[in-house]
């Protein structure tokens, strides 16, 4: 009896901790990844990157881009589970077996930011580099890029 | 006669806020003197910690003025160029006030710039320095 409660509220716990259905790549919908992501950088919406790429961010956050950025093992745990639910598998334009760390090494990114907007922005104290989406892009929290 | 009795009450609610994150700041710095086996901190030796350079840590982070800039009083910016609040209590009355954030940021912090945790002496002496600003 006792183990299939356990059964159950692990199921249930779970369940929980899924996304809603339909949760939307393009913003980021949990808290722990909306607060924890955000102290540096805007959280990044699990759609930029495939799920692969996240995991190995995920896995290697005491190296973050040259920074310790490490978690408590729950966060961590609870941010990774929500990204891999929510991220592609693929994503249009990087190969299978590539694995980007950068968005901003997208071809698309570097498409749509050519080097003219990449030194105005590197130029600007209040936006600084091109990592910075919420400079230009006052809507990037919620998912709109149509701005510029 | 309403308005003064809500200036009042906003001012004894903003005072008491204060007093309150003054406590948990207290708290955590009496944590760290008690680990640290000291009975008070050296603001100084925060100051040359905050403003030196180091080199056993990562490459893009030799000092915590990287990040926080050399003046505790003003605003810094991360690397990606987000705004960080001043770290001086008297500029953010605010900062220090929650044990795990304190905890969390001196981690990873440390282990940026130093390439190694900070010790508990070292902490108590960057806050003092910091209360003190
Ligand atoms: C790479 C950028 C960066 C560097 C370098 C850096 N910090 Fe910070 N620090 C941050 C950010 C970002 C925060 C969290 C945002 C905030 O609290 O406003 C923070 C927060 C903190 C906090 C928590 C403040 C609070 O209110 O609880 C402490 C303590 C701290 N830093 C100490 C240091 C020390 C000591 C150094 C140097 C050894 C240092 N930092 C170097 C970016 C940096």
């Amino acid at each position: 009896m006792k183990k299939l409660t356990t059964l159950v509220s692990a199921a249930a716990l779970t369940v929980a901790s899924l996304p809603a259905l339909g949760a939307s790549p393009w913003m980021v919908e949990n808290n722990t990844t909306k607060s924890e992501c955000s102290d540096c950088h805007m959280a990044y919406a699990p759609g930029f990157l495939p799920e692969r790429s996240w995991l190995a961010i995920m896995n290697n956050l005491s190296d973050h881009f040259g920074e310790d950025a490490s978690l408590g093992d729950a966060a961590r745990q609870e941010i990774s589970n929500y990204l891999v639910a929510v991220a592609p598998k693929e994503l249009r334009g990087v190969s299978s077996i590539a694995v980007p760390l950068r968005i901003t090494d997208l071809r698309w990114f570097r498409g749509e930011h050519g080097s003219r907007l990449r030194n105005r922005a590197e130029n600007n104290p209040n936006i600084g580099t091109m990592s910075n989406c919420t400079g230009c892009h006052r809507g990037a929290e919620r998912g709109f890029f149509d701005d510029d | 006669m309403k308005t003064k009795l809500i200036i009042t009450t906003g001012a004894a609610l903003l005072f008491a806020a204060g007093v309150l994150a003054n406590a948990q700041r207290d708290a955590i710095v009496a944590s760290l003197a008690s680990q640290a086996g000291v009975s008070s901190f050296n603001a100084d030796a925060g100051r040359a910690m905050f403003l030196g350079n180091f080199t056993g840590g990562k490459e893009a982070t030799p000092s915590c003025t990287s990040c926080h800039t050399n003046n505790p009083q003003a605003q810094g910016r991360t690397r990606v160029g987000k705004v960080i609040e001043p770290m001086a209590v008297s500029r953010n009355p605010e900062r220090f006030t929650d044990p795990e954030k304190v905890e969390k940021w001196f981690r990873r912090n440390c282990t940026s710039v130093l390439g190694r945790e900070c010790t508990a002496e070292e902490k108590g002496n960057f806050l003092a320095f910091m209360i003190s600003q």
